[in-house]
């Protein structure tokens, strides 16, 4: 399912700027036009399950934009070295590797969210978005391109699963960031237990994509 | 009896697809025909039934805290947990590429049906998910091979039934912007609402 964005055209120059304009849209495209979720189908495994509350979801996203950075950078660097027979699973021990230290790093720092995520995090390691950019991106890209790529996926990738988990808290258990909004401002509201169902994730994401592919007018055929 | 409470339970009340979102790339990907979907489900059931009892012996034999001690009693102490990501990812991937040729060797027509779809698995979250849960669980070799097995059923049965009104769909006049992933997510929703039922049953 790797839609391919990496036949841009390689221009060379002398001293291209760090944020050139076809480097700006690295990072811009996968927010909107080309987004990794709602366009190109991609990652939704691993990212609806911990959206019932905005934290663990901004946790998640964090893990994952560091996995997708460094392993983008990584890939990049050694791209030249792997034989193409054997690159799956050179880009498997990359990814499990940053994922087993995202995973070390949330138990001794934040044991509470580790458990939470439980085995969401090793997930990561299959999320399609990562194996999808690596394959796409960074075997034939440089490294500081393939960085910033990187960079502009998990980012897409983020700004969705929060605005899920977003509606999902606040229909949910009437809440942002644990902050009580309804009984804050005095209205009484229902909690709607849909939404905390898992169904409720399936539902709102359909929602966003026609949101939002009507907005791009991106139709699939 | 216990065992057989295991399996109902991931069919139904546990699905892959609707409770955990597990598998959902290839979920969404492969469901657009019924054939298609019934050759991944299958190649899914039977990946799972083989690398969840296979990892269950890799937790149980070398990556347990004390695992080791059959080797020396001086390994009692050493705790491996930390690899169990990187060690359950390539036991997956060697599995897949094992099953893959063993398959092409002895069964020819299976091969050819369902040869296209099982590298496809080996990134599939369902089968890592799976090993993942039986150590949270906590389970032993048998109940390793029934949650594998029956995980791998419930996963096949959601994919078929997503295949089969996708099918159906066809037909009707969908909104532009809901076409494709859009309707498949509400449809997968409104599935998720139907199995949400069994979640009465007290096992």
């Amino acid at each position: 399912m790797s839609v391919g964005t990496a036949e841009k055209p390689k221009i060379k120059k002398e001293a291209e700027p760090l944020l050139s304009k076809r480097r700006k849209k690295f990072v811009t495209d996968p927010l909107n036009d080309d987004n990794p979720i709602t366009v190109q189908v991609l990652g939704i495994c691993s990212a609806l399950a911990v959206t019932t509350q905005l934290e663990p979801t901004l946790v998640m996203s964090i893990a994952v934009i560091f996995v997708i950075v460094f392993s983008n950078l990584i890939i990049s660097l050694i791209r030249n070295l792997v034989p193409t027979r054997v690159r799956i699973i050179v880009q498997l021990a990359v990814i499990a590797t940053l994922v087993t230290l995202v995973n070390e790093v949330l138990k001794a720092y934040y044991y509470d969210m580790y458990k939470l995520l439980s085995v969401f995090v090793g997930l990561i390691i299959t999320n399609c978005i990562i194996m999808g950019r690596l394959e796409a991106f960074a075997l034939g890209n440089k490294p500081y391109d393939s960085l910033l790529d990187g960079m502009g996926s998990g980012l897409g990738y983020a700004w969705i699963i929060l605005t899920v988990a977003f509606f999902r808290e606040l229909l949910g258990s009437g809440s942002i960031f644990g902050f009580k909004v309804f009984e804050a401002i005095g209205l009484e509201v229902q909690n709607n237990g849909l939404m905390v169902a898992p169904v409720g994730a399936f539902i709102i994401l359909g929602l966003i994509i026609w949101v939002q592919r009507t907005k791009t007018g991106y139709v699939e055929h | 009896m216990d065992l057989i409470n295991l399996g109902i339970k991931s069919i139904f009340i546990e699905n892959m697809v609707f409770a955990y979102f597990l598998g959902m790339c290839s979920y969404l990907a492969v469901s657009k025909k019924v054939t298609t979907a019934v050759g991944l489900g299958l190649a899914v059931v039977f990946v799972l039934t083989i690398t969840v009892p296979v990892n269950w012996a890799l937790k149980e034999f070398i990556l347990q805290e004390g695992a080791l001690t059959w080797l020396s009693s001086s390994f009692a102490e050493v705790d491996l947990s930390f690899l169990q990501f990187i060690m359950f990812i390539a036991v997956i991937a060697a599995m897949v590429q094992l099953v893959e040729m063993v398959i092409e060797k002895f069964s020819p027509a299976l091969y050819g049906s369902l040869g296209i779809f099982l590298p496809l698995i080996a990134v599939n979250c369902a089968i890592l998910g799976s090993s993942l849960f039986m150590v949270q669980k906590d389970l032993g070799f048998s109940g390793s091979l029934v949650y594998g097995f029956s995980s791998g059923i419930g996963w096949l049965l959601a994919i078929i039934a997503l295949a089969a009104i996708r099918e159906r769909l066809k037909y009707s006049n969908v909104p532009n912007g809901l076409k494709g992933l859009g309707i498949t997510m509400l449809i997968t929703g409104l599935m998720g609402i139907a199995f949400m039922s069994f979640m009465g049953i007290k096992l």
